[in-house]
């Protein structure tokens, strides 16, 4: 026979794990849910169409002479010098967004050839380019 | 020269660290029972020459002295005085030569403070924190050298990134950096008193001053950080989420939860083991964000110059530590015996390390994850903040609560019982948020919780500092009072932020009116302006509460500074006690449009208040030494 003690502190052991085991499954749950995944206009042209309607990260270069503007939103096109994508916008964009420059959209995918941006992400580095741009630009060069 | 001196006297603080381990050691193997003399001068002289070589580089920015690689590769003759200053720790290697400064002066002022402990521990920490030091020396000298030469001597340097040249900036890394070093006294404490066997309460009562100057550093090092984000980055935001911001966020649970566990070491001389990982684990967390941080292993909007070879050093040096850590530890490892009842201050401080270490897993996970990704299965992501606010944030409501009332239960042996008294504080809250509500606007279920039960700990608190003997034992809890308000207060502001906020985007034209809601806005003219480092394109806008009938006048400014060549985009806020007004303008190329965010941001200035008050718990809690209740 177990004294009350010894059982107490199984009961307590146990729950413990428990808990733990519950929070890290919730944990795993909630961050596959909010994982934003990075592309390439190269990747998305390849992907399935289940996957649209989904939010992005979609890394590349503002295509030259493709920045438009209208009262509400901005238009211009992101490209890896493979295959581009057009990006609608409306929000504010951050001081090293230009033609020529590397640039992450985050945004909804309508469909191959088109994203609803939600976010223009903001690097502080005059040369900065997105990390996985650089692999493509090696290529390019 | 300037180099020639520069490594000179980082030679002599390697010579006399070295001094100072052997001397210390010596005086350990004899068990002698006094600090010799020797090893109070040899420390002194050890900060000396740090502080007069980081004066030297000092120096270096000042006269734009571009022999030395570092200034060459960060400062300009044009810039400013201050930022020529500031820009000799903005940059790795000079940051570097900053932490083995409050590295050493640490040590020095742990030596002289400490006098009434063992001596024998003393010299043990002395010894860790010379070996610590001689790690980070090595990084210095081997590769990341702030006083490397150049030839032939460049005549203008490259310049500081204007988005750093900023006075929030100037102060942000030296807060950060005495907060983050500060933990290694307590780290090298943790290693002396396992090896001295100086466990209990003396223990608590000789690491309890640094964890708490620490932890108040490390406080007002993220909030400035975050204030300079707010403006700088024209989001309007304070906090992303951002792999580097978690990186000072995630020593700071630990500090926390080390500051609340290490009263119960004092108070009742239990959670030794506890302890001593908590202490551990904080400065190796620290040592983690730097290597995350300065590696570029991780993808972050703040990119900081960076370079892999830096963070195979890191990573080398990390990894002993935690090695040695964990075998010191296991070695060392004396069971002991808790008895602590369910029902007691013990429990719920146990409960608040739980809680913080939630905090810390969730993030470490959130930061790291992505690491793993592209390493197992070459998929590159990010994890968005949606993450850690589905996580974090419906834990901050029972915190609230637990805040507020477990401070009251006594030591030992309690009874936890719903009293009447929590209830009629809990209706007051309830009535304070519909009052709220009656007068702006009503909110999701989600926010009405949040800030409820931070109404909740305020009352509850702001009553506490009132009840009982005022005078008599006010000493005791006022700093806990202070600091717990300040939380209250702040998740109580952002909460009221967060839903309230009116946030616009959209283009306009010169001369153009945007209206919405009951705003206004006017883009009346541009003008240009010529300043000393940069050009100005400065917009002059009107903005108009059509129900307040009040129009204020906002200046954003469009920078484009000629060194290095970079368009910045300077927000214009004007705050008061209500709400801050915020506009960003940005040119759109190739189109007569600019792009305008224009935002009212609700009690924004008490946040930054709030966030002062936690720390200001802090900081009387030093200069009082007060004993807890």
């Amino acid at each position: 026979m177990l004294t009350k003690k010894v059982k107490n502190r199984i009961i307590f052991l146990s729950l413990v794990i428990f808990s733990i085991l519950i929070i890290s499954i919730t944990l795993f749950k909630i961050l596959e849910k909010n994982l934003l995944y990075f592309l390439t206009p190269t990747e998305i042209s390849n992907i399935q169409d289940t996957k649209l309607n989904k939010v992005y990260r979609i890394g590349g270069m503002v295509k030259k002479d493709s920045i438009k503007a209208s009262k509400d939103e901005i238009k211009f096109i992101v490209t890896d010098f493979k295959n581009e994508i057009l990006v609608s916008y409306s929000g504010s964009i951050p001081n090293l967004f230009a033609e020529g420059k590397g640039v992450v959209v985050e945004g909804e995918l309508k469909d191959k050839k088109y994203v609803i941006a939600k976010k223009i992400l903001a690097k502080h580095d005059e040369n900065y380019m997105p990390p996985e741009l650089k692999d493509i630009m090696k290529d390019v060069k | 020269m300037l180099s020639n001196i520069g490594n000179l006297l980082i030679f002599f603080t390697v010579v006399t660290s070295l001094l100072v381990i052997f001397k210390s050691s010596k005086l350990i193997l004899s068990s002698a029972n006094s600090i010799s003399k020797n090893i109070y001068q040899l420390s002194i002289l050890q900060s000396t020459f740090s502080i007069m070589s980081f004066v030297v580089l000092v120096i270096g920015f000042v006269i734009s002295d571009f022999s030395l690689i570092t200034v060459f590769q960060n400062s300009h003759t044009t810039k400013p005085l201050i930022y020529k200053i500031s820009g000799t720790w903005g940059n790795h290697e000079g940051s570097l030569l900053l932490w083995i400064n409050v590295l050493t002066i640490f040590s020095y002022l742990f030596l002289v403070f400490s006098k009434k402990f063992n001596n024998e521990f003393r010299l043990g920490t002395i010894i860790t924190q010379n070996f610590l030091l001689l790690g980070f020396l090595a990084f210095l000298l081997f590769n990341s050298n702030p006083f490397s030469y150049i030839f032939p001597v460049p005549l203008e340097g490259l310049g500081l990134n204007p988005i750093l040249q900023d006075p929030a900036l100037a102060i942000h890394p030296p807060l950060l950096y005495v907060g983050f070093v500060g933990s290694s006294i307590y780290f090298s404490a943790a290693i002396s008193s396992l090896f001295t066997n100086f466990g209990g309460k003396q223990f608590a009562l000789s690491i309890k001053p640094w964890v708490i100057i620490s932890w108040v550093f490390q406080t007002l090092g993220i909030l400035v950080g975050s204030i300079w984000a707010y403006y700088e980055l024209g989001w309007g935001g304070f906090w992303f989420w951002d792999p580097v911001e978690n990186a000072s966020l995630m020593p700071w649970f630990v500090m926390t939860a080390l500051m609340h566990s290490l009263i119960v070491l004092e108070k009742r001389g239990t959670l030794y083991n506890w302890v001593v990982i908590m202490c551990l684990t904080t400065f190796t967390l620290t040592v983690t964000g730097t290597f995350l941080v300065r590696s570029g292993i991780l993808n972050s909007v703040h990119t900081f110059a960076n370079d892999p070879s830096r963070g195979l050093f890191i990573l080398m040096f990390l990894s002993v530590m935690i090695l040695f850590s964990i075998i010191t530890f296991l070695k060392k490892f004396k069971l002991q015996n808790y008895l602590i009842e369910t029902q007691s201050k013990e429990t719920l401080i146990l409960l608040n390390n739980w809680i913080m270490i939630f905090f810390l897993a969730t993030i470490l996970i959130g930061t790291v994850y992505p690491i793993f990704t592209e390493v197992l299965i070459n998929s590159k992501i990010s994890v968005g903040p949606p993450f850690y606010n589905t996580i974090l944030i419906p834990v901050v409501i029972p915190i609230l609560f637990l805040m507020a009332v477990a401070p009251r239960v006594g030591w030992i042996k309690a009874k936890f019982s719903i009293s009447y008294y929590s209830l009629l504080v809990v209706l007051f809250a309830l009535l304070i948020n519909f009052l709220i509500q009656k007068a702006f606007k009503s909110y999701s279920w989600y926010s009405n919780l949040i800030i409820i039960s931070s109404i909740f700990l305020i009352i509850y608190t702001l009553i506490d500092l009132f009840r009982g003997n005022f005078k008599k034992d006010l000493n005791n809890r006022l700093s806990r009072i202070i600091s717990h308000l300040g939380f209250g207060l702040l998740i109580f502001f952002i909460g009221i932020n967060h839903t309230l906020t009116i946030e616009k985007d959209f283009n306009l034209k010169v001369g153009e009116t945007k209206n919405f809601l009951n705003y206004q806005i006017k883009f009346k003219s541009l003008d240009l302006e010529e300043k000393k480092n940069y050009k100005a394109v400065v917009g002059n806008f009107e903005i108009l509460n059509k129900m307040k009938k009040k129009s204020e006048k906002l200046t954003p400014e469009i920078r484009i500074y000629d060194r290095p060549e970079t368009i910045t985009y300077e927000a214009s806020i004007k705050s008061n006690i209500s709400h801050d007004l915020y506009l960003t303008m940005s040119n759109i190329q190739r189109t007569e449009f600019y792009n305008i965010k224009f935002q009212e941001k609700p009690f924004m200035i008490w946040i930054w208040v709030s966030v002062i008050l936690i720390a200001l718990g802090g900081i009387t809690k030093v200069f009082r030494n007060e004993s807890n209740t």
